[in-house]
């Protein structure tokens, strides 16, 4: 029995470890993030500093097409600062009676543009390299959020001997360490307006925070109910215990 | 009063379509071997998967969008805005995950018990059938999502019928619905996708049709011999699966609420690019050992390409159980009683998760030939080692214990008079 | 997984005697019922809530309208939650027939004065209250039926100059929907 089921544990769990592939070049430096284990929230502050680090750094080359404005009450943010914010984007819409397409201020409904109209335009102003949209961007690299602190603060000469061509740069943890983004955050880009100094480490763990944010809106809620879930779950499945033990004890 | 309504009604039904009474034979009464294990649990685990996922489905179904411009982003609105979207959703990812694993202890279980042997041959190749329907669904699923392993497993499973010898690029471009994995394909998968579930619960009432004319093989796998040596299924087992039920449940939710993508791929949170093949494609973990012995051929035999061999040796590794009944003769159903084919069988699990691990790597020495090694001893278990094993100068049972009940009531062990066991082995 | 033909269920045989287990035996089992039953329901709930109309949907259910372009004795339909709205700069003219109209006359007695924030600017649903047509008379030339406001032609329904039902199957009045003055030439429904 107990041979049958550790076969089947190394079964269960071996292969998606397994799979796991090893990304190339140095190993992320982990960090240690307000949002990990199964109580782990989002850090309100980090999230509004980071959606300002990406709003005066991020947003000129990268998307955040699955956002819309009204999502940033989950930031802490009340009906009208989210209105003041959206009004500050200026949106396409239409077409109008006259059939013509126009800018009007954003509202809460709307989601952040795009930089880019396509991305062509996106190739064509960023030396071929096409910016990823951030929306999903901890979900979707190796490493999460670690990865994408590492990457805003990997940047590093290159090694003896590694020719870099005119503007490509030399990443840590970029997968094959050469990246057409040139070092996005340096001391004070941004001024806090709660007066966290603004280092590249703060400034790359808040917008981490938000990324994080960005790519799982529904963690929070996510977690809260699993607690309840599993905790009705393991009840549950002692009292079925007890009641498949009763049932069976008349059997011998 | 209410209740004296409701049985008349129920008499007055089943006289014209027996169908109380055939829930009651099969649900109820239906007699089942007194000694079934907790291995047992996961046929009917897997049936309650396959109605979650089909539930999941249809939800998710309403919301989703198969569009080559709107896929991706119609499954991003279903984790963002709908209502208990994401929930649904990861259910229906994870399930799939936790759907395979429990069918493939069940497969084992069978393997390791001899339930193929006669006369179970059909119940086991309606089996068979359901795991490589199982197989479609999942991929055509697996391309939905629109994301870059989505896309990439689709061209390559796809292009794999380019080996097939003359017609093999006519029929992929017929799967494809063009030149390349498209719209087309991405419609055709979603019907797919949708029809298959429910030709697998047809299939899966076939399966317990022949499960119940013989019922369930057992830990010991001799024949009942009596009423003494089986219970009804009712409350018996229905208890004991609830309490699996809830086992699995446990597991499933922990994995559900706090790591739903640990089984997943992060690159299929990119949305598909037909321009750009992501640095590493992997199958679903469920779907590795297989594509291990798909580029474990690297070489091309007389006329035969490595491409035609490795496919071939891919479908064939499924395919091949359908044989196990009769590549297996030996009389004695249950390993516990065949040591040499219960270590053989422990060696093909262990194969089984090497080839799983070899097809998480990249195909590259020494991972090749590992998958190489690991390759032909897979189909050397089934085509050599099992026949030889069938033989009882190879693998000399051990004595069978008279009946199933005779252990359970005396609490003793197989042999328990100590007397030389009277083999129970009938004709053959 | 021992040698021994032992079935697996000798763990289970040290069971609790009878006895006083009758109790128990009940209690369990209408726990494990209870739980069953709650547990489904549970999980019944999300399947259902999906359906109903989600975050995006929810969040574009107000639509601002510029009132400026709109001329006298004109209208204009706008976009709200997927509907028509009616929106209708009344003459002095229409206003006057409106209001004159004894509430007795009125399958769904309102006063026009009810239905209205600003006499001038008459807003509601355009989705006749019967079965869901869009009544015609938004278009100068169109027919406007027996009480010169609009006319359903699916089932032959009147509307007056205030939207009130005055003839034909529809039970009820237009919908006013929920509105408001941001300025005095914007408003913003929903």
């Amino acid at each position: 029995m107990k041979k049958l089921s550790i076969g089947a544990a190394v079964l269960l769990f071996s292969l998606p470890a397994g799979a796991a592939l090893a990304a190339e070049g140095k190993e992320l430096p982990e960090r240690d993030w307000s949002f990990s284990g199964i109580f782990g929230q989002f850090d309100r502050g980090a999230m509004q500093r980071g959606l300002q680090v990406y709003r005066e750094v991020c947003s000129g080359c990268h998307g955040l097409r699955f956002i819309a404005f009204r999502n940033l009450g989950a930031l802490g943010y009340g009906e009208d600062e989210i209105k003041a914010i959206a009004a500050e984007y200026s949106i396409e819409d239409g077409p109008n009676e006259e059939g013509e397409m126009f800018e009007r201020p954003g509202r809460p409904p709307d989601r952040f543009p795009s930089p880019f109209p396509n991305d062509k335009a996106a190739a064509a102003n960023n030396n071929g390299a096409v910016p990823p949209d951030l929306s999903l961007i901890v979900k979707a690299r190796t490493g999460g959020a670690d990865y994408v602190h590492g990457l805003l603060t990997g940047y590093a000469e290159p090694p003896e001997g590694l020719e870099i061509l005119e503007g490509q740069n030399y990443n840590l943890y970029f997968p094959g360490n050469v990246t057409a983004m040139a070092p996005p955050l340096f001391e004070d880009a941004v001024e806090y307006g709660d007066g966290t100094p603004a280092t590249v480490e703060r400034m790359a763990m808040d917008v981490a925070t938000f990324l994080a944010w960005t790519a799982e809106p529904e963690m929070e809620e996510r977690k809260s109910m699993g607690i309840g879930v599993m905790l009705f779950l393991l009840v549950f499945t002692g009292v079925l215990y007890a009641v498949k033990r009763k049932v069976w004890a008349d059997l011998h | 009063m209410n209740g004296l309504t409701i049985t008349a009604l129920v008499k007055w039904v089943d006289h014209r379509l027996p169908i109380f009474s055939l829930l009651n034979e099969e649900l109820n009464e239906y007699p089942t071997p007194r000694n079934l294990s907790y291995w047992w649990n996961f046929g009917s685990l897997a049936g309650i998967v396959l109605v979650i996922m089909i539930v999941t489905g249809i939800v998710l179904a309403m919301q989703y969008t198969p569009h080559v411009d709107y896929a991706f982003d119609s499954v991003e609105r279903i984790m963002r805005d709908v209502n208990y979207g994401w929930l649904l959703r990861y259910i229906h990812m994870n399930g799939g995950s936790f759907f395979f694993a429990l069918v493939y202890i069940h497969i084992f279980r069978g393997l390791y018990y001899g339930s193929y042997k006669e006369p179970r041959e059909l119940l086991w190749i309606l089996g068979v059938v359901l795991f490589l329907l199982m197989m479609a669904t999942a991929f055509v699923g697996y391309v939905l999502p629109w994301g870059q392993m989505s896309y990439w497993a689709a061209k390559v499973i796809t292009n794999m019928f380019s080996a097939v010898p003359l017609i093999g690029d006519y029929i992929v471009t017929w799967l494809w619905g063009g030149f390349t994995v498209g719209n087309p394909t991405l419609n055709r998968f979603y019907s797919f996708h949708y029809l298959l579930p429910f030709v697998i619960i047809g299939v899966v009432i076939l399966h317990l049709w022949a499960l119940h004319r013989f019922g369930s093989n057992n830990p010991l796998g001799i024949e009942a011999k009596g009423p003494q040596d089986k219970i009804p299924f009712h409350p018996y087992y229905t208890v004991k699966d609830a309490f699996g039920l809830g086992v699995f449940l446990v597991l499933f939710a922990a994995i559900l609420f706090f790591a739903p993508n640990a089984l997943g791929e992060p690159i299929n949170y990119v949305e598909a690019n037909p321009l750009v093949t992501p640095a590493h494609i992997v199958p679903e973990w469920y779907f590795l050992p297989y594509y291990a012995i798909l580029r474990s051929v690297t070489f091309d035999i007389w006329f035969l390409s490595a491409k035609l061999i490795g496919v071939v040796l891919m479908f064939g590794s499924s395919l091949i159980l359908f044989l196990m009944p009769w590549l297996d003769r030996s009389p004695v159903r249950s390993a516990r009683f065949r040591p040499a084919y219960k270590m053989a069988f422990w060696v093909l699990v262990f194969d089984c998760v090497v080839l799983g691990w070899v097809g998480a790597n990249p195909p590259e020495p020494p991972y090749l030939y590992i998958g190489q090694v690991a390759t032909v001893w897979y189909f050397f278990h089934f085509l050599v080692l099992v026949p030889l094993l069938s033989l009882p100068a190879l693998d000399r049972p051990k004595p069978l214990p008279v009946s199933i009940g005779e252990p359970v009531l005396k609490g003793g062990g197989a042999a328990s008079a100590g007397a030389p066991a009277k083999p129970m082995e009938k004709a053959p | 997984m021992a040698d021994s033909a032992n079935p697996d269920l000798s763990g289970d045989g040290s069971g609790d005697g009878s006895g006083d287990g009758e109790t128990r035996r009940d209690f369990l089992y209408l726990a494990a019922g209870a739980m069953g039953a709650v547990g489904t329901a549970f999980v019944t709930w999300p399947l259902i809530d999906s359906m109903n109309p989600a975050a995006d949907v929810l969040a574009l259910s107000s639509t601002e309208v510029d009132l400026s372009p709109i001329e006298e004795g004109m209208a204009i339909t706008v976009i709200w939650r997927g509907n028509p709205v009616f929106v209708r700069h009344r003459t002095a003219a229409e206003i006057e027939v409106a209001r004159a109209v004894p509430l007795d006359d009125l399958p769904d007695p309102q006063a026009d004065a009810d239905r209205v924030q600003k006499p001038e600017w008459l807003v509601m649903v355009g989705v006749c209250t019967h079965l869901g047509c869009i009544p015609i008379g938004q278009r100068p030339g169109e027919r406007k039926g027996e009480f010169g406001g609009w006319f359903c032609p699916c089932h032959g329904s009147h509307y007056d100059t205030s939207g009130r039902i005055r003839k034909g199957p529809a039970p009820r009045n237009l919908d006013v929907p929920p509105y408001e003055f941001l300025d005095d030439t914007t408003i913003r429904i929903g």
